[in-house]
């Protein structure tokens, strides 16, 4: 598949200025060379406090429990003082769409933010070169490296440096899995070497997806697989913070001595080092301008400025700006003064009423639900006693963590009775007689009796509600059925 | 139904299925390579609108091997599994046979719990906290549509709470009640006891006897015409458990309260039925049920 000269493949009938190339080919490596300065800074920060967060998490705990827990298996999520059932999904949506859209404000205003410090693509990629520069050196050395025939040399470090990736991928491999079972069950299983089949598979799986994303694909998934590397440009605009080259400053670019005096050859700022290239983990040139490959991690900007200093020239060569700002010339003050625009607003506008909806609903969130079954086979009785009877199930769902006590009423008809099962009282406070208790996190299928005096109303349906109120949180849940009333 | 059964659709679906995934390799191979003007600075010679020009940018090889590989499992996959019309899969995997491997294997994880269930008495288990939970759940999802959630019946549907029992309350009874079903037949006897007076006598006799409402001098007139009745509800009118006749002298009234309801039954008599559960539960299944039953009269 690879490029076939014209002349050797004749019979083709091939025009002789045209040629087959194949739309495949072999992955070039890239060896990003280290860089230092204020973005990468700022990246490792970002490094520290995702990984920080990540890691540290599943070992807090919580009252009796971990703290961050997301168990399947029960159909519980645990979030500090919140339980969540599936009935929450709705929760989970919500978390996503505000995702979602602070990726887009974030975009419009400082472009793939999220991409060159956040993104765990990049975090991990970052983690792996760290790992990768401590054992087998920097740019040039790992190319050389690489190049060299096997030696005791190079399978050493090679071999060192997968081992320190492997085991970083298995703890991260394992952290993830204890974010579904509680890590420190997981960690003693770990070692006792009991870890059950899926737990084992998952540890594995994430493990070696870290390992093959951070270690072997790295830029590859931000140009090949992400999509929201390919969609985000529709999020940039002209005011768009991006990383650039000062054309206009750095034009034409050239070589020279660094005694030479700036102009003197007539040259721009750029000295053609190529060093922005070097640093660049997607291996593309900024200096031809915004392409999609660059995930605006500022390393060309932080290697450029260390080059402007030596030179003694003005750093900001390859900076932060916007289309806008390198086309006019603007002052900072002036590109940050065009962040306040009609498409941030209403970004900024939709994401702060989603936030805001969002914390409304989980503060009225009522710990408990009910649920109300009506008999269908049992439309309406006459009892013995000449009560007119309808049959009812409730579900009664407690979502807090203590053991609740519910009182339970029915209203709606003239002289409307509810009977149904009591629990005994299970301690000495009187508040709790004649309630239901149910335990907690679990729920409860209750059977209840409604009934009224034959003959006091109209035959048909009537509307009626059940009212449930939690003894300890005095919170009421209101849920309407009917009752029939035979002709 | 014979397009269902006709050899026509299995084809069908084979040529779509197996033409997919060769269209696939097709369009892979076709696409691999393209043709562009020589020594042109990385753009295929193709132009749109006048300045967009595309680009190549191969993609990394080890991506076509992805589809390579893709094809290579679909192939392997439809010679596994059922996919290609009516051909089975060499796995002979099915959904009924993984149901019924699942319902096993669940059988033999609940095999002991049951086997220590049979060997309880019902009086025991009736007692049993974990078969109660067991037997409410299976009466709710079986029997509750007719006798109700709570189990108290409704007009027609006999109560279970009370201990008032049309076939028997003991444990065997009710055991034989699950299992087989019952029918309950009374023939209309409106003929056998006279005429449309003497219909409405015996049914104030029969109110009389459970001390309900009724006209003590029509009652009384009809006692005598009640021996029609009294050769399955017997001469008391405490019922006949043998054959399910009802007993009359208590309170209960599963087929309606009152003179006029009475009388109907007598005009038109009554086949009521409770269906057999025996193919449906497996004889474990029907002890733990007999026992939650038997448990809602004796608490």
């Amino acid at each position: 598949m690879s490029v076939d000269p014209v002349g050797k493949k004749s019979e083709t009938k091939i025009p002789l200025d045209e040629v087959v190339v194949s739309l495949y080919a072999a992955q070039q490596k890239i060896y990003p060379r280290s860089t230092s300065g204020v973005f990468t800074n700022w990246r490792w920060v970002m490094v520290w406090l995702t990984q920080l967060f990540f890691y540290g998490v599943p070992w807090l705990e919580w009252g009796q429990r971990q703290a961050l827990l997301f168990d399947l298996e029960a159909k519980r999520f645990y979030i500090f003082n919140l339980v969540f059932y599936p009935q929450d999904l709705i929760y989970l949506t919500a978390i996503l769409i505000i995702s979602a859209l602070s990726l887009f404000l974030f975009t419009a205003i400082a472009g793939r933010l999220w991409c060159g410090f956040t993104c765990p693509q990049t975090v991990y990629t970052e983690i792996f070169l760290w790992f990768e520069s401590k054992i087998e050196g920097d740019r040039a050395a790992r190319m050389k490296l690489d190049a060299s025939p096997m030696s005791a040399k190079k399978l050493t470090k090679k071999t060192a440096k997968h081992l320190v990736w492997i085991t970083f991928a298995l703890w991260t491999g394992f952290t993830f899995v204890g974010y579904f079972t509680p890590i420190r069950e997981l960690a003693s299983l770990t070692l006792n070497m009991s870890l059950g089949p899926w737990e084992t598979f998952w540890v594995l799986f994430y493990g070696f997806a870290t390992y093959g994303n951070a270690g072997f694909l790295r830029e590859q998934v931000c140009k090949y697989m992400c999509p929201y590397a390919r969609f985000q440009s529709a999020m940039f605009d002209d005011d768009t913070l991006i990383v650039t080259y000062d054309e206009q400053r750095g034009e034409p670019r050239g070589g020279r001595s660094r005694k030479a005096e700036l102009n003197s050859k007539q040259l721009g700022s750029c000295i053609d080092c190529s060093l922005c290239v070097q640093v660049c983990p997607t291996g593309i040139d900024i200096r031809k301008g915004l392409q999609y490959e660059c995930i605006q991690c500022g390393a060309c900007a932080d290697v450029c400025d260390t080059v402007m200093d030596k030179m003694g020239y003005e750093p900001g060569l390859v900076k932060f700006s916007t289309q806008h700002g390198i086309a006019n010339k603007w002052s900072r003050q002036q590109i940050l003064g065009h962040i306040v625009r009609p498409r941030v607003l209403l970004y900024a506008a939709i994401l702060a009423s989603l936030v805001l909806g969002l914390l409304l609903s989980l503060w009225l969130r009522t710990p408990f639900r009910v649920d109300v079954v009506r008999d269908r086979g049992v439309m309406s009785r006459l009892s013995d006693d000449g009560m007119l009877e309808n049959v009812y199930r409730l579900q009664i769902m407690n979502g807090t963590e203590t053991t609740q006590h519910y009182q339970l009423r029915a209203t709606g008809l003239e002289g409307l009775k509810l009977e149904t099962e009591q629990d005994e009282s299970d301690s000495e406070n009187e508040e709790h007689n004649n309630t239901i208790i149910v335990k907690p996190t679990e729920s409860r299928w209750l059977i209840v009796d409604l009934k009224i005096p034959d003959g006091s109303v109209d035959s048909g349906s009537h509307q009626i509600k059940f009212e449930i109120q939690s003894i300890e949180s005095k919170e009421t849940v209101t849920e309407k059925s009917i009752f029939l009333v035979p002709r | 139904m014979s397009d269902f059964i006709n050899n026509f659709w299995p084809m069908f679906i084979t040529v779509i299925a197996l033409g997919g995934i060769f269209g696939c390799a097709l369009l892979l191979w076709w696409t691999s390579k393209i043709k562009v003007a020589a020594g042109s600075d990385n753009t295929s010679g193709h132009v749109w609108d006048e300045d967009i020009r595309e680009m190549n940018n191969p993609l990394p090889r080890w991506w076509v091997w992805m589809f390579i590989i893709t094809i290579i499992f679909a192939l392997f996959y439809f010679a596994a599994y059922p996919g290609l019309g009516s051909y089975a899969g060499k796995l002979g995997w099915s959904e009924v046979s993984q149901y019924e491997k699942e319902v096993a294997t669940a059988n033999e994880a609940l095999k002991p719990l049951y086997a220590k269930f049979a060997a309880m008495p019902v009086e025991t288990l009736a007692k049993d906290k974990e078969a109660k939970a067991i037997g409410e759940r299976i009466f709710m999802n079986n029997c509750a549509a007719c006798h109700g959630s709570d189990a108290r019946g409704s007009r027609g549907f006999p109560n279970l709470t009370d201990n008032d029992w049309i076939h028997g309350g003991s444990p065997e009874k009710i055991q034989e009640t699950i299992t087989g079903g019952r029918i309950g037949m009374m023939p209309p006897m409106a003929a056998a006891v006279g005429n449309e007076e003497d219909v409405k006598n015996v049914a104030n006799y029969v109110l009389s006897l459970s001390g309900s409402n009724h006209d003590s001098a029509r009652a009384a007139l009809g006692k005598e015409k009640f021996a029609v009745c009294a050769a399955c509800h017997g001469a008391d009118g405490k019922g006949n458990q043998s054959i399910g006749a009802l007993n009359l002298t208590d309170n209960i009234w599963l087929h309606g309260v009152g003179e006029a309801a009475i009388i109907k039954r007598i005009h038109e008599g009554k086949v009521n039925q409770m269906p057999a559960w025996g193919t449906k539960f497996t004889p474990e299944q029907i002890h733990v049920l007999t026992a939650y039953v038997w448990g809602m009269s004796h608490k």
